[in-house]
């Protein structure tokens, strides 16, 4: 023993002994990680498998026979078009879904902080009345927030074309049944460029969204802000910041490593929105407004299309892959300060 | 110390040291300017909630609204009494709906908590190999959106049967399949929490002898309950509004939840839709999970917004 304490080295703890860590930790993985490799992994590999077969209906029993090996003929059919659902356009829905998620999520976010802040302001009455107010549209389900606002923005009777007729039909005269604009169902599109495609109905479909996600955004963004020692913004006022200087070095060093995640995630659930785009506009005038989640929908419900609608999947999550490391490389770029 | 005492060391302050008006307070003007911006607000938030409630007390039954009027002419509660008997063509009566989405509500709620709770505390404190590799692995999943899983699942759980009974066919299917989804963000919003609870006390407990269990039980839980409050309101709220996976998989109308008959009322075609009844379903569906965030307000923004300082 003592030569080889000489020697510098002591005796190795067992691999048991040692691994006693990694066991508790298992042990308390375990279910959730049982529960996600059941309902989610397993099923992420068989949809792998699946979306080189041609999986049909008649596959679907378990004592029915296995379908056919097709290998990329899926993955070739969703490139090219050839796909039996009306306008069906894989590069048009895709850049759409991209637009989509991007432009909510920026707008969510200056309007969610501008409001946190506005609620944050010192000696504002009444904070915990709207705070409580603000949060309602996240309590109601998606699929009412859908219908309601479909509803409102109905061509004749909408209730936002009744406001514009009171408010901008008044000061530019124009007669009481003059605007009729229709907004969900306006079939030429505003902007169409290419695969770029924005319709009437992204607007519709965009301010719904927007009145349902800012509130969660200003919550966080609340917090953030409350934990914004006061004495930085006398020390910057001190040596002479203006409100906006003030405003992009204390309060946006603050937000940015609490937004960030956020703004991620939430571009994460903006892309696979499914509720707006299926019950609002049902996928818009002529499929405009259709996203990647409301097709694949369509391609299990309507179509049967399991093998098609696999391959689908396996490209959704591998766009969302690349853009989620490409933000998160962005974001590390970009950040000069992390709290 | 004596009265006189005390009066002579207050009277000794500084003048300095007393503002004339304190420096955060508002002046009356910009505190109006502020208060009408929050109002502005207020309305176009509370506008849409207002609306649909003044179409379910409407008697008309109109298909398409006709003015703008808060409370219609004849306003009578007769589509909520229509709604509560028989929502749908199916034979299902309101009732059955609720208890069958509470049943999904509560149950990927608590699953979600409490499976989750365990492994973001694992995440948080626990040093493992294959850390960084099941963390990375849990949040792909929150990349997914759970229509992608829609077509393997209804395979997959199809062929879980015993006798009658069909996993695929059953709300404790759909619970399971929501719960798996559910799973990433609460973990990931459970971690951030955990993190920023100060390890001091746990290493105190530990140097008293506690087990890792007996810390997560008694140390960590009882400090988490904001953000379980908010992981289990949002499970809760999952649940209740489930539509994907029961509207796919289930088939046996007395299994039927109420996200499902309101989609069942809507469809495709707006000219049929009963709107009156709608708005009033629309409203009953949506109290309940009004009701329980009213009473854990306090909790969901406390736990919502600690969590986002860390991210």
């Amino acid at each position: 023993m003592t030569a080889v304490a000489a020697t510098g080295l002591t005796p190795k703890r067992s691999l048991w002994r040692r691994s006693r860590n990694a066991r508790t930790a298992y042990l308390f993985l375990l279910p959730a990680i049982l529960v996600m490799m059941i309902i989610t992994f397993y099923p992420l590999v068989f949809q792998l498998w699946m979306s080189f077969t041609d999986y049909g209906l008649k596959n679907l029993r378990a004592t029915a026979p296995a379908p056919p090996y097709v290998g990329l003929n899926n993955y070739i059919r969703i490139l090219n078009n050839d796909i039996v659902i009306p306008n069906f356009d894989f590069m048009r829905i895709l850049v759409f879904n991209l637009f989509w998620a991007f432009s909510n999520v920026i707008i969510h976010l200056v309007l969610g902080v501008s409001i946190a802040m506005l609620l944050n302001t010192q000696g504002l009455w009444l904070k915990r009345f709207y705070r409580a107010i603000y949060i309602l549209p996240v309590v109601i389900p998606p699929i009412i927030v859908a219908t309601v606002w479909r509803n409102m923005f109905d061509a004749q009777y909408g209730a936002v074309n009744l406001l514009l007729q009171a408010t901008v039909g008044v000061l530019l005269k124009i007669p009481p049944s003059g605007m009729q604009i229709d907004w969900l169902n306006y079939p030429f599109p505003i902007v169409s460029i290419g695969a770029f495609v924005l319709p009437l109905a992204y607007f519709g479909l965009l301010t719904a969204n927007v009145w349902l996600g800012w509130p969660l955004n200003s919550v966080v963004a609340t917090g953030a802000l409350q934990s914004i020692p006061k004495e930085l913004y006398e020390a910057a006022e001190m040596d002479g910041a203006g409100a906006w200087a003030r405003f992009r070095n204390v309060t946006l060093t603050y937000l940015r490593p609490a937004m960030l995640p956020y703004a991620i995630y939430g571009f994460v659930v903006t892309f696979n929105l499914f509720y707006l785009s299926y019950f609002m506009t049902s996928g818009g005038p002529f499929g405009q407004t259709e996203l990647l989640v409301t097709t694949a929908f369509r391609l299990v419900n309507d179509q049967h299309l399991y093998g098609v609608a696999a391959a689908f999947a396996v490209f959704q999550f591998f766009i969302l892959l690349v853009i989620t490391l490409v933000t998160n490389k962005l974001a590390k770029a970009t950040a000069q300060f992390d709290a | 110390m004596t009265s006189e005492a005390t009066t002579a060391k207050i009277a000794v302050i500084p003048a300095t040291v007393v503002r004339t008006r304190p420096r955060n307070r508002l002046t009356l003007r910009r505190q109006l300017l502020l208060q009408a911006l929050c109002i502005a607000v207020a309305a176009t938030v509370l506008f849409p909630v207002l609306w649909i409630f003044s179409m379910s007390i409407d008697p008309r039954n109109i298909s398409r609204p006709t003015d703008l009027t808060l409370i219609p002419p004849g306003a009578s509660l007769a589509a909520y009494a229509q709604v509560m008997a028989q929502p749908t063509p199916n034979p299902v009566t309101f009732p059955q709906l609720a208890l069958n989405s509470l049943f999904l509500a509560v149950v990927i709620g608590a699953l979600s908590v409490g499976l989750g709770i365990l492994a973001a505390y694992a995440f948080s404190r626990l040093r493992f190999t294959g850390r960084e590799v099941w963390m990375i692995a849990v949040l792909a999943v929150l990349m997914l959106p759970a229509v992608a899983t829609i077509a393997p699942l209804f395979v997959f759980l199809n062929r879980v049967q015993f006798g009658t009974f069909n996993l695929r066919d059953s709300l404790l299917g759909v619970a399971l399949a929501v719960t798996a989804g559910q799973l990433p963000f609460a973990i990931w919003n459970l971690k951030g929490y955990i993190d920023t609870i100060p390890r001091d006390l746990e290493e105190a407990a530990a140097v008293d002898g506690a087990s890792q269990w007996r810390i997560f039980w008694n140390v960590i839980l009882p400090l988490s309950t904001p953000v379980i409050a908010v992981t289990a309101f949002f499970g809760f709220v999952a649940g209740w509004t489930e539509f994907y996976f029961s509207w796919t998989f289930l088939q046996d109308p007395s299994s039927f939840t109420l996200s499902m008959a309101l989609n069942g009322m809507t469809g495709q075609y707006s000219g049929n839709t009963p709107w009156s009844q709608f708005a009033a379903f629309a409203i009953l569906v949506a109290l309940p999970v009004s009701v329980v965030y009213l009473a854990l307000q306090r909790y969901i923004v406390s736990g919502l917004a600690i969590g986002g300082v860390k991210g």
